[in-house]
């Protein structure tokens, strides 16, 4: 077996029930990730029908209204449904195909990495059963009918908080039910090993593209690498192939909600401790009892108690910095690049887009900052004019 | 480390403190006069994720009542007062950890409590606890399922206390009859381990306890106990005891 941790975190806390499943997940994943034929067909899938590889853009009215560093934007908002879950989805998917399932389960929070796994299935010829909570399904109405759209089952979760968190519980329950012919698509860098290395291997396409992108657009690399970070999947696939990269400054944008002195945050690193649940050691905003302790943030998508193992690990030896950002900054941010750049960013990644404005300021002209741009705010629409005082019929 | 059940033993299930600790204490004892060899004391945890729908309100109501472990240990201290009935503690790693592990297993000396099975803490994170386990003399209770017969012999010969078996998983909660596997699972523990086997999962009925406790040596009542006292809240001693006898005696017969 391959190791199953980074640092202390990480590893396998799962019921022994899923050990068989966990186990033939990771000899099938270890096989075909070096195996010519499924990487043939990952790439033409990621090329052809997802839109890779996604544009680095420069952000030219926003680099030069803030003075600052240059601002380049990473447009996972351009791929195929909208965000960068859908190359995650592509390559669990066809892992699923590949191993002989015939359905595929996920959870969803914001419904991004719901409409992603319903898409691939359709595509591949799965079936495919979304797990959300009640609460993300009244905020995330559309991508519901969406997911339904594409041919795929949504149970709506009412156990406990109703969120993101839950959606995952229940995921897992299923999976514990019917492993068979069911893979579990984890949507983050999180859950028990191999997960978050899985997921992280199918993301870090976008740090691969935006090293080469920019080294090869201005020659040098950037000063500033940043993502926002709920489970931690579009920030651990930018942040990636930086890590070696010892300039390469790291920062991760966590949802501090209403504010890290309120009860009512997501910021897992800034306000959490280290615990274990979901299948692995990670940090987790817990009470004193380690209780998981419900969240809050605007965006339904970094709504989430924990973070994934290797954020915490990079966060542990002071490779990356983790930050919170607000929602009044993130819905500021998220009508500023779209007034600024015409481009409509999803609240989550308006996190990351906040950050950047608070910090290009401050640093030179001749330095660069790559901002993830997780996805496209569409979704968000209604719920940022509902947030302004506007009542918009979707 | 000694084995914790013998053959025909009935090991029963309940949250702690639900709906409060005081009930929870109550229904320890008549469960222990009623004929129950062994208690299986659920913490209550946030998301329980690997539990039936019963279980998983169970614990919510314990929540409810802030029932945390320093509250549990004081309640056993005062079972203990009167009665030497084995408990285990049924238990997911977080609560713990966060308690300290150090701390956790020496209480559990202090009070008793004989060993703990934790639903996610596969065989390949064990050592996460042995090392305090073992140090105060706590069995690890390991669980097998279905599974390929080379894990369930590395499990089995680690296993001490007694082995957590549970046979089929469905998302009923109903057991699944396939005899054969259920009997070529024993056999397999068996012949690599003298440590006991209980059957758990699904077990409601006499006519289950008595089929299963010929299977196994000792059968598991997980969501009858916590039924009752969903039913029944602070009045669940007599009925539990009711239960719990008629129980008794089917395996017994």
């Amino acid at each position: 077996m391959t190791n199953t941790k980074f640092g202390q975190f990480g590893g396998q806390y799962i019921p022994e029930v899923l050990m068989n499943e966990i186990v033939n997940l990771e000899k099938a994943y270890e096989y075909y990730k070096k195996d010519e034929k499924f990487n043939k067909e990952l790439d033409e899938l990621s090329k052809k029908y997802a839109g890779r590889p996604s544009l680095l853009y420069f952000a030219k009215n926003m680099t030069e209204d803030l003075g600052g560093a240059k601002i380049y934007l990473k447009r996972e908002d351009l791929n195929h449904t909208g965000s960068h879950k859908i190359n995650n989805v592509l390559g669990q998917a066809l892992l699923a195909k590949y191993m002989g399932k015939k359905r595929i389960i996920a959870e969803t929070g914001a419904g991004q990495h719901g409409v992603a796994t319903a898409t691939a299935a359709a595509l591949l010829g799965l079936e495919c059963e979304i797990f959300m909570g009640l609460e993300d399904t009244v905020r995330q109405a559309l991508n519901v009918y969406r997911m339904e759209l594409l041919g795929a089952k949504v149970h709506a979760v009412t156990f406990g908080t109703q969120t993101l968190k839950d959606a995952v519980n229940e995921a897992m329950a299923e999976w514990v039910r019917r492993t068979d012919d069911t893979l579990y698509v984890l949507g983050s860098v999180m859950g028990p090993h191999p997960f978050p290395t899985i997921v992280r291997d199918f993301q870090s396409i976008i740090s691969k593209e935006a090293r080469e992108q920019i080294l090869e657009e201005t020659g040098k690399l950037p000063s500033v690498v940043m993502a926002c970070v709920g489970g931690g999947s579009n920030a651990m696939g930018m942040f990636y192939h930086f890590i070696n990269d010892k300039d390469v400054k790291l920062i991760g944008c966590e949802a501090a909600g209403h504010g890290i002195n309120t009860e009512k945050h997501a910021a897992t690193i800034t306000k959490g401790s280290v615990g274990i649940f979901h299948g692995m050691k990670s940090i987790f905003c817990q009470d004193k009892h380690g209780q998981i302790a419900p969240v809050y943030s605007i965006s339904a998508g970094l709504d989430y108690p924990g973070i994934g193992p290797e954020h915490a690990y990079l966060h542990s030896i002071g490779r990356a910095q983790y930050v919170s950002v607000t929602d009044v900054e993130a819905v500021e941010a998220f009508e500023y690049l779209s007034k600024t750049e015409g481009i409509i960013p999803a609240i989550e990644s308006a996190h990351a887009v906040a950050y950047a404005k608070k910090i290009a300021p401050t640093m030179r002209k001749d330095e660069i900052m790559i901002i993830c741009l997780s996805g496209r705010g569409d979704k968000d629409v209604a719920a940022i004019a509902k947030y302004r005082g506007r009542i918009v019929n979707e | 480390m000694n084995n914790l059940i013998d053959k025909n033993s009935l090991i029963a299930f309940i949250m702690a403190g639900d709906p409060d600790l005081e009930t929870t204490k109550n229904c320890i004892l008549s469960m222990e006069k009623a004929g129950a060899d062994l208690i299986e004391l659920g913490i209550p945890f946030s998301d329980p994720i690997a539990e039936s729908s019963v279980i998983q309100s169970a614990n919510l109501r314990a929540l409810k009542s802030e029932t945390y472990l320093s509250k549990i240990f004081e309640v056993i201290k005062e079972i203990r007062a009167v009665s030497n009935i084995p408990i285990i503690f049924h238990s997911y790693v977080n609560p713990i950890f966060n308690y300290g592990y150090e701390q956790f297993f020496e209480k559990c000396k202090e009070t008793k409590v004989s060993g703990i099975v934790s639903p996610d803490l596969p065989l390949e994170e064990k050592n996460e606890i042995k090392e305090y386990a073992d140090k105060n003399g706590i069995n690890i209770i390991s669980i097998v399922v279905p599974a390929p017969k080379e894990r369930i012999e590395r499990i089995a010969k680690e296993a001490t206390g007694f082995i957590y078996f549970i046979p089929s998983i469905s998302s009923t909660g109903v057991l699944g009859d396939d005899a054969n596997e259920l009997n070529l699972i024993v056999e397999t523990i068996k012949n690599v381990t003298d440590t006991p086997v209980a059957v758990g999962f699904g077990i409601n009925t006499p006519a289950q306890a008595e089929y299963f406790s010929k299977k196994a040596d000792g059968i598991i009542l997980g969501n009858g106990v916590v039924k009752i006292i969903e039913k029944n809240g602070k009045l669940s001693a007599e009925p539990v005891y009711n239960y719990v006898k008629e129980m008794k005696t089917a395996i017994i017969k």
